[in-house]
């Protein structure tokens, strides 16, 4: 692969990645937010595969297929799942609306750049020139999970966190050992599996999921 | 600067002067014919503009030159970008006007003149349809000027010929996400800017939903025939503006006769193939709430500073 297609695609993935986060700020259906949610894992598995490619690492590329499986396949199956038995299509009111939450992420964006730079100013490469956008989605994440009421809402933005220390993770490594990678995913799956769990339960004693109504104690 | 850039710059604003009410026209046709009604056919707006330049000009009692003089500027500031701007020749004549910066400037300038004529007459819904274009107007601004600057951080320059000469000679620089991003961000812009569907709707004179409409309820006859004809200018001049920033093929750049007519035909096809793409979707749209509008433009707003921030952390 030569070097300015390797940094064109390593740039269109990184932006794609970017743009699957704030789109799922954007958008209100839980469907479409759990589809965008899939795009951004098959972006970052996308993102690995072109390291691996470029770095001559076939590990790599195990890993990005792993992070397909996981990202693009598993986890959203099992949102969509939970999301069938729930009943709720819709985030209704997150506690900031759509416009704020837009310009948020946009102030969260240069927040990210501000803060990485002298990271990347330790070994400017296009690999770690990408590392604002996986703060930002970081960033984006503790947004949904501090602002979204949606128990499914909040799963998502756990979620978006664990993509985006990973996309980090990879971006500023050359290469996070297979062992390491294995135990993240199985981490996070297993944290999303109780995640689930609770939001079933929550739905059989409440009858919905909003965490606001939480706040009172029941006999 | 050379006779065959003044050519082309003649050529492309006869072209876009006479193609805009045809646009308009393949856009309702388009339209028409995906409802299953047979259409009024492509020529019907130049008829329309006829029949409405023969008739007796009328302005409202009580209403002053801002109304009277509204027609003229919007039509001014529809005609300047149709020159200056690179759409047929990149070697124009005019090419020190072709700042991306100043051709905005002076399209909002036609807004504002429209709303100010608005309020002029006194009416309701005239000062109901200003306050709603100066309300989308400055939420549409900003995006541009962010859509702007991230495509000419990397030319170095806000020249439009300059930045079109650049995306010829680097084609790989289309697919970068900065220039994606802009073009989105533009796209939204662009719609919300001419007043179509899902911001405003072109065709209706429903007075809760009428934005555009609102404002020109007052003219007749040679006036309203300028503004329509000004209006369809300048969704050619931003379709057009859309089309050559991001796919520039086709634009004559040297000094031969010969490209021209190529060019000609080339940016038609382009501008033609947007309005009808455009038409078609918005048959499968409904307009939004009022209330929703901001927030697509505060989503275009952020896709606009997300292709700012790509183009300096990602360069």
């Amino acid at each position: 692969m030569s070097d300015t297609a390797y940094v064109q695609l390593l740039d269109l993935a990184a932006g794609v990645f970017l743009l699957a986060a704030v789109l799922m700020l954007w958008r209100r259906e839980l469907a479409s937010i759990i589809r965008l949610f899939a795009a951004q894992g098959a972006a970052l598995a996308a993102l690995v595969a072109i390291l691996g490619v470029h770095q001559q690492h076939p590990e790599l590329l195990g890993v990005a297929a792993g992070v397909l499986a996981l990202r693009a396949g598993l986890l959203p199956y099992l949102m969509r799942r939970a999301l069938a038995a729930s009943g709720e299509a819709r985030e209704t009111q997150p506690l900031v609306n759509v416009a704020a939450s837009l310009l948020t992420a946009a102030t969260l964006t240069l927040l990210a750049y501000a803060v990485s730079r002298p990271l990347v100013a330790l070994a400017p490469s296009p690999a770690t020139q990408a590392i604002p956008v996986g703060i930002t989605v970081v960033l984006i994440g503790l947004f949904v999970l501090a602002t979204r009421r949606r128990a499914l809402s909040q799963v998502v933005g756990l979620l978006l966190v664990d993509n985006g220390i990973t996309a980090v993770a990879f971006l500023a490594t050359a290469g996070v050992p297979l062992t390491v990678e294995l135990g993240v995913s199985l981490d996070v799956l297993l944290a999303v599996l109780v995640l689930l769990v609770l939001t079933a339960r929550m739905r059989i004693a409440f009858g919905a999921t909003d965490l606001d109504e939480l706040r009172e104690l029941h006999d | 600067m050379n006779s065959t850039g003044a050519a082309g710059a003649v050529l492309q604003l006869v072209l876009v002067a006479g193609g805009a009410p045809l646009l308009a026209g393949l856009m309702r046709q388009v339209r028409a014919r995906m409802e299953g009604r047979a259409g009024a056919g492509v020529a019907q707006p130049w008829r329309d503009l006829r029949k409405l330049l023969r008739k007796e000009p009328i302005t409202p009692r009580g209403s002053g030159p801002a109304f009277r003089a509204a027609p003229t500027v919007l039509m001014a500031t529809a005609l300047v970008p149709a020159a200056v701007a690179p759409f047929v020749t990149t070697a124009s004549p005019l090419d020190g006007a072709a700042d991306l910066i100043a051709v905005v400037a002076l399209l909002a300038l036609g807004t504002v003149t429209l709303a100010l004529a608005a309020l002029d007459t006194g009416t309701a819904f005239g000062g109901m349809g200003a306050s709603r274009e100066m309300t989308v107007l400055a939420l549409v601004e900003p995006t541009i000027l962010l859509a702007v600057f991230a495509l000419s951080v990397r030319v170095g320059s806000t020249n439009l010929a300059a930045i079109v000469t650049a995306t010829l000679h680097d084609p790989l620089r289309v697919v970068s996400p900065a220039s994606l991003l802009a073009a989105v961000a533009l796209a939204v812009v662009t719609i919300a800017e001419t007043g179509r569907l899902p911001v405003d709707n072109p065709s209706t004179h429903l007075e809760l939903t009428m934005i555009h409409e609102a404002m020109v309820l007052e003219y007749s006859g040679p006036d309203l025939a300028l503004i329509e004809w000004a209006s369809a200018m300048r969704l050619t001049v931003l379709l057009g503006l859309l089309a050559n920033l991001f796919a520039p093929w086709g634009i004559a750049t040297g000094a031969s006769l010969t490209a021209l007519p190529l060019a000609v035909g080339v940016f038609a096809g382009k501008v033609a193939l947007l309005g009808a793409g455009l038409a078609a979707a918005e048959v499968f749209m409904a307009k939004l709430r009022l209330f929703r509008v901001p927030e697509l433009l505060a989503g275009s707003f952020l896709l606009a500073l997300l292709a700012v921030a790509t183009s300096f952390f990602l360069a």
